[in-house]
């Protein structure tokens, strides 16, 4: 499994952490916000993980940008609009809700309706049907669900 | 000579499972008891003849024979044996290998095993299994053959992908496999019985054993993977929304819906044609994993094989067996009517909700991971799909399934009532309150996805407990231990699931991380833990070269444990891996990973508190523990023939 980490890896010189040390900011709270708009933002190269999480250097680059969008003063979204004009809407774990992807944000929803909705519809038509073509009554069928267990 | 003799076993097989195919096919039309009976020994002689083949290849892997073109480029004289062998199955010619193996060895035990089953369903259970070994053993012999040799054969190979010389990851393909492919059983009863045209409650009986086979090798294999990423990837992930990994979730949950269908066709005769629906599906599943692996057509960091003629060949099967079950299913449904009556709130009702919940949270996680291949060749436009999606759209379906669960374990069939099965549950539902209390209480950021998860863990184990306890009647704990193991094995499992929802979301929500440059000699704080980095030396390992670091950590002035991360570097392929220490704790695990020397002096260092995270895995080993228990039910033995003959269990003809 990861075989492509391999590859990502392999990009590096040396072996390598994800976030280093001297990339932290000084400013605790400015560094907290760096982390948390960094969980939606992918690394380019690796595409399976946050750019926290990698070790290619490209990560490193937008790890850096982050943080400088931040020091400059910018709000959470517009530092997240600068990387993404930047690197494009790829870097993006999370594609806005806007046009077409409203689709991929309620297919599940509506899925989910739609299923209950068949599911009650099948439950009510068996709430009135009469157990036909049933041999046995309720208590016969226990009474063989009994016999069949021992 | 070992590789030919694999290759010939493989052409061998192939013409077997050609045979498997047809002739059980026909004579089960036919009525011709010779053909009928044909199935059991070609499915033997097929497993026969792959088990040769792997072996052939296990040796030639074993013995370092790099004039096998495979050998070469995926193993070294220097490594352990024990990867030596994990490499077989460690790249793509090799696992495909592995992966027919498996089913083979599926089609070999419904042969001798279930000697109850009708001859002629037995032959066409056997034959449409016969059906999907040739298609991959075409595809194995035609584009992806591991037994090609080399010209000449190079002194030495290139050695396996580091990351994967690791216990964890050498067990974890081989029980995906048996998972993904035990579903082909499932499958192979689904068309079998809507060629048949009869679904009955001694169907429902044989196919559950496969399927919760299936779904234990499912949750060790996920659960290994997950461990894995947790001790190797060097930060503490467990899980990613990986395509790949969602590749083995969908069917996961597919399989999770189908052994619950299958309890109420066996009970109450009803939901039939859905269960088939789902059987297929499943399976169906289990090949899109395969072709999203394979093809290379959705990037991910588990990309085995990116060849486009491979992908379309596994499209091609993937579009052959589900197209082929889907169109025998809509021509033949119709013919499975329900029988029997029963009101929303009843057991049956529950077990709908079940089933809607894990299916449309599987399709949920579907369209996540299709989505970028969609937008990509509809709209041209390169997006990604990653875990804050999936955690915002999947994790609603998981708290509605935890809500309902042990309310719905506890209805009886066909007509209940929620004033009854709530009174026992109060003790869970006031445990659950309590808990949930408590974690709001010592949380600082007051997440709520720790207060949620903890308090509806702790719902479903205490569900679970009251569950068990109420139906040793009055007699208590002497009647416990005398509980058919089903009963067992469902408690185990649900409680398996709530107890991974607390890791999960404790983790999630408390997880406490520390990155910095450490002197030698230095002590810092993280949490509560005093640590010290002590020393940092270079040592040879058995085929790479390490940094271990000595790492002392105490807690309020007492030793907690002296821990070594370790940082590798393999020359073959010049690849650099991070071995975290961990100290596992029934509360809190400690993880602590070594970096980079730095250039004034002292090294990186990370280290992380990372609480309840083994409870993850200790939830997903009880959830696998249930269903083994499960399946050592004597209904299923009996089923199974292996104590006394059971003549109840034989449909009427």
């Amino acid at each position: 499994m990861r075989y492509l980490i391999l590859c990502l890896m392999l990009l590096v010189a040396g072996p390598a952490l994800a976030v280093q040390p001297d990339e932290i900011l000084s400013d605790p709270a400015l560094e907290a916000r760096a982390r948390e708009i960094s969980k939606v933002l992918r690394c380019p190269v690796c595409q399976g993980e946050t750019i926290d999480e990698s070790n290619a250097p490209i990560s490193r680059d937008l790890r850096l940008y982050l943080r400088e969008r931040l020091v400059a003063g910018d709000t959470d979204d517009a530092a997240l609009e600068a990387v993404v004009d930047r690197f494009g809407e790829y870097v993006l774990f999370e594609p806005p809700a806007r046009g077409i992807n409203w689709v991929l944000y309620l297919a599940g929803p509506v899925m989910a309706l739609l299923a209950l909705l068949i599911g009650w519809r099948f439950i009510r038509s068996r709430e009135g049907a009469e157990a036909e073509g049933d041999a046995l009554n309720p208590e016969e069928r226990a009474r063989l669900e009994r016999l069949m267990r021992d | 000579m070992n590789a030919e003799i694999g290759h010939f076993a493989l052409i061998l097989a192939f013409a077997v499972a050609v045979f498997q195919m047809t002739v059980p096919m026909i004579g089960a039309a036919k009525g011709w008891a010779g053909w009928i009976e044909s199935a059991r020994p070609a499915a033997l002689a097929q497993f026969g003849l792959i088990a040769i083949s792997f072996v052939a290849l296990t040796l030639s892997f074993v013995t370092s024979d790099f004039s096998v073109k495979l050998v070469y480029e995926n193993s070294h004289t220097a490594k352990p044996l024990i990867y030596k062998i994990s490499g077989v199955w460690g790249n793509h010619e090799g696992s495909m290998l592995l992966w027919v193996l498996i089913l083979a060895l599926f089609g070999a035990a419904a042969a001798v095993f279930d000697a109850n089953l009708p001859p002629r369903l037995r032959a066409r259970v056997l034959a449409v299994q016969g059906a999907i070994g040739v298609a991959f053993l075409a595809f194995i012999l035609f584009t992806s053959n591991p037994f090609l040799r080399l010209e000449s054969a190079p002194f030495d190979g290139r050695d396996l992908n580091p990351l994967l010389q690791d216990p964890g990851l050498a067990f974890h393909p081989p029980f995906l496999y048996l998972g993904y492919v035990g579903l082909s059983m499932a499958f192979s009863f689904a068309v079998a019985a809507l060629i048949e045209g009869r679904v009955d409650a001694a169907w429902a009986r044989w196919v559950r054993p496969w399927t919760l086979a299936a779904w234990v090798f499912l949750t060790i294999g996920i659960a290994l993977g997950s461990w894995w990423a947790y001790y190797e990837l060097g930060w503490g992930g467990f899980w990613f929304w990986d395509p790949v990994e969602n590749a083995s979730f969908m069917p996961w949950l597919l399989a999770g819906a189908l052994l619950h269908s299958a309890i109420v066709v066996e009970k109450r005769e009803l939901l039939k044609s859905w269960t088939i629906l789902l059987a297929i599906m499943s399976f169906g599943f289990s090949l899109i994993g395969t072709f999203i692996v394979r093809s290379g057509i959705i990037t991910s960091v588990h990309s085995f094989a990116n060849d486009p003629e491979r992908g379309v060949f596994i499209l091609a099967i993937l579009a052959f067996f589900v197209g082929g079950a889907l169109t025998l299913y809509a021509a033949r449904a119709g013919a499975m009517q329900a029988k029997g009556a029963f009101a929303p709130i009843s057991r049956e009702g529950a077990l709908v909700l079940n089933n809607i919940l894990l299916a449309v949270s599987a399709f949920v996680v579907f369209v996540g991971t299709v989505w970028p291949l969609v937008a990509e060749m509809l709209w041209d436009r390169k997006l990604s799909v990653g875990p804050p999606f999936f955690e915002k759209a999947f994790t609603p379906f998981m708290v509605a399934l935890a809500i309902v669960l042990p309310l719905g374990a506890m209805l009886p069939w066909k007509r209940g009532r929620l004033e009854k099965v709530l009174p026992p549950l109060r003790g869970p539902l006031v445990f659950a309150l309590a808990v949930a209390t408590l974690v709001f209480a010592v949380s600082t950021g007051h997440s709520a996805l720790a207060v949620i998860g903890a308090g509806l863990g702790s719902w479903l184990v205490g569900g679970a407990i009251v569950d068990l306890w109420l139906r040793t009647g009055k007699s208590g704990l002497s009647r416990l231990w005398r509980l058919p193991r089903a009963d067992w094995g469902k408690a185990i499992s649900h409680s398996g699931l709530g107890v991974t929802f607390i890791g999960v979301s404790l983790l999630m929500a408390w997880q406490v991380e520390d990155i910095r440059v450490a002197q030698v000699g230095q002590t810092f704080e993280v949490a509560g833990y005093e640590i010290t980095l002590e020393a940092v030396e270079e040592r040879p390992g058995a085929n790479y070269d390490a940094t271990i670091a000595t790492m002392r950590v105490a807690k309020g002035g007492r030793e907690v444990g002296v821990l070594h991360p370790e940082k590798r570097l393999y020359p073959v392929q010049a690849t650099p891996t991070t071995e975290a220490a961990i100290q596992n704790g029934l509360f809190r695990d400690l993880y602590l990973v070594i970096g980079d020397p730095q250039a004034g002096g002292g090294w990186a260092v990370r280290s992380y508190v990372k609480p309840f995270a083994s409870w993850i895995w200790l939830g997903a080993a009880l959830m696998a523990l249930g269903g083994l228990v499960s399946l050592s039910d004597r209904k299923y033995r009996i089923a199974a023939g292996a104590r006394s003959p059971a003549p109840m269990v034989r449909p009427a003809e």
